[in-house]
């Protein structure tokens, strides 16, 4: 029997949510126990006796016999949900509670549950991302740590502040009711999306990292858009963009490891079927009234998806939706990328004039590729000394080996150009 | 030609999914060998960390052993090998010894007869 692809992770996800339904929210180190002490039996049986049938089954059913265990010996301990706890007080009721609370039906609604959680107003954007890898994704502190380029002990200390806060919130999100849902469905979609911009866009030097990332990303927003609540046009226009972005993602790391622009990508390993995916995803999300900035990011990647070679992109096409695009989601990213639209469409001059008029331009000071950007312009207008030192700047700011070869590559083709 | 066995100590504390996962991933690949290569007679099986120690004429049971988990056996494998040596060798490529743990090679008794 072979390992599945990230089985222990996913696997972790599914318990971690549908315990912490078992036990409640503020049981929750309870419940990251459980799941762990499952995982080390589950290693040390399947070393040396292989992976059994049904892997999933049997992770499955050692946490339900442990979470048997500990209900049995901490039922007077400890306080359980409200709805539950009254069954799980008897012997007589509490194997069948059990079973029922495992019952394989509940498993995506127990994940929503805990994604919506994770998404606490009380915590930072960031705090909900790593909340949301950890909790639903199976990701370690180590893991979450490689993601973001932090230090696991900060990550650590960082998650447990987080999940404290949640323990003592006391009450899991309920996604049965609307109205809270279609309220904090927005603070789940742009946690999905910063998890989606970290694999793709993100400081990680791992490739391996980077598709993690997307891949989960991609695999819990489809959890979401298959949920009747969850499915509204702007979800499915967040997994339109998903899929048409990491469609590139092979492309974006050359034959060498090295970084790849859009501009010189070899759009031939461009993956033909997710570009597929994301137009049907696009087109089953152009309903309703309500225009996300989703939809018009992932209208921007179905525009670069149809240009077979980079010369073939529609940039009058691409700059419109940039224009939109700052209209409902302004950002000083957004509005460096339409400036780089602009220079395709009007020329480099035209380009640094867009930089210019970006507001909160301050706010890209740390962002290499704000520079990189600005050097590649000048380049284009002959300012070779320029352009150089705008790459320097890049340079020093840039936050993995593969961003630092990719722009001493740029360098070089400034000292070229001149001769 | 002779009988080994593998005595497993040690090894990863609660290692994150993902680490479990690429763990588990060595182990099938060393298991796979030993066996494709004929060695692996056995492979045995894992032992829970808890027990007790029976001890002295009247049987005194006692909670234990109280060793550190570290120096625990948490199973063993049952290989064959030339002599010594290649079992030794061939405990080389425990995935366990990566994570800190440690393989106890011991002959097995030969029945001369």
């Amino acid at each position: 029997m072979e390992l599945s692809d990230h089985l222990f992770r996913r696997e972790a996800g599914r318990m971690v949510a549908t315990l912490t339904r078992a036990f409640g929210i503020h049981n929750l180190a309870l419940a990251e126990d459980v799941v762990q002490d499952a995982f080390c039996r589950a290693l040390e049986v399947w070393k040396l006796r292989g992976i059994p049938e049904n892997p999933s089954a049997w992770l499955m059913k050692t946490a339900k016999n442990r979470a048997i265990d500990v209900l049995r010996r901490e039922r007077t301990a400890l306080t359980f949900a409200p709805d539950l706890g009254r069954l799980l007080q008897t012997e007589w009721t509490l194997a069948n509670a059990v079973e029922e609370i495992f019952d394989p039906i509940g498993i995506e609604d127990d994940q929503l549950r805990m994604m919506f959680s994770c998404c606490h107003p009380r915590l930072s954007a960031p705090a909900q991302v790593m909340l949301v890898l950890q909790l639903v994704g199976g990701f370690g502190a180590r893991e979450v740590a490689s993601a973001f380029v932090s230090s696991p002990a900060a990550v650590e200390k960082r998650l447990s502040r987080s999940k404290k806060m949640l323990a003592e919130s006391g009450v899991l999100f309920d996604i049965a009711d609307a109205a809270d849902f279609a309220l904090r469905l927005p603070v789940v979609q742009r946690a999905l999306y910063l998890i989606f911009s970290e694999g793709y866009h993100g400081a990680s030097a791992h490739a391996v990292v980077r598709t993690d990332l997307c891949r989960e990303s991609i695999r819990l927003t489809r959890l979401l858009a298959e949920h009747p609540l969850g499915a509204v046009p702007s979800t499915l226009a967040l997994c339109a963009l998903m899929y048409l972005d990491a469609a590139r993602l092979p492309a974006r790391l050359d034959a060498w490891g090295d970084l790849s622009s859009l501009f010189d990508q070899d759009r031939s390993r461009w993956d033909r079927t997710m570009i597929e995916q994301g137009r049907a995803w696009l087109e089953r999300s152009a309903t309703g009234t309500e225009l996300s900035r989703y939809h018009v990011e992932a209208a921007i990647a179905a525009v670069h998806a149809a240009a077979p070679r980079f010369e073939d992109t529609d940039w009058t096409a691409i700059v419109a939706l940039y224009d939109t695009l700052m209209k409902i989601a302004p950002s000083p990213v957004v509005a460096l990328n339409r400036a780089i639209a602009v220079a395709q469409l009007r020329g480099p001059q035209n380009g640094l004039e867009a930089i210019d008029a970006v507001n909160d331009r301050d706010r890209l000071a740390r962002y290499p590729f704000y520079y990189a950007a600005r050097g590649e312009l000048e380049l284009r207008c002959k300012n070779n000394a320029i352009a150089r030192e705008h790459f320097e700047t890049a340079l020093a700011l840039a936050r993995n080996p593969v961003e630092q070869r990719f722009l001493k590559k740029r360098i070089d083709a400034c000292a070229h150009a001149t001769i | 030609m002779g009988d080994f066995l593998y005595l497993y100590r040690g090894g990863q504390r609660n290692p994150s999914p993902e680490q479990s996962q690429q763990i588990m991933q060595k182990w099938l690949a060393w298991m796979k060998e030993l066996t494709v290569s004929g060695n692996l007679k056995d492979p045995g099986q894992p032992l829970e960390l808890e027990g007790k120690v029976v001890t002295g004429k009247g049987g005194t049971v006692t909670d234990g052993p109280f060793a550190e988990a570290k120096d625990l056996v948490g199973g063993f494998t049952l290989v064959v090998a030339d002599d010594l040596a290649h079992a030794a060798k061939l405990a080389g490529g425990c995935p366990i010894l990566e994570v800190g743990g440690s393989v106890e090679v011991r002959p097995v008794m030969k029945m001369d007869m």
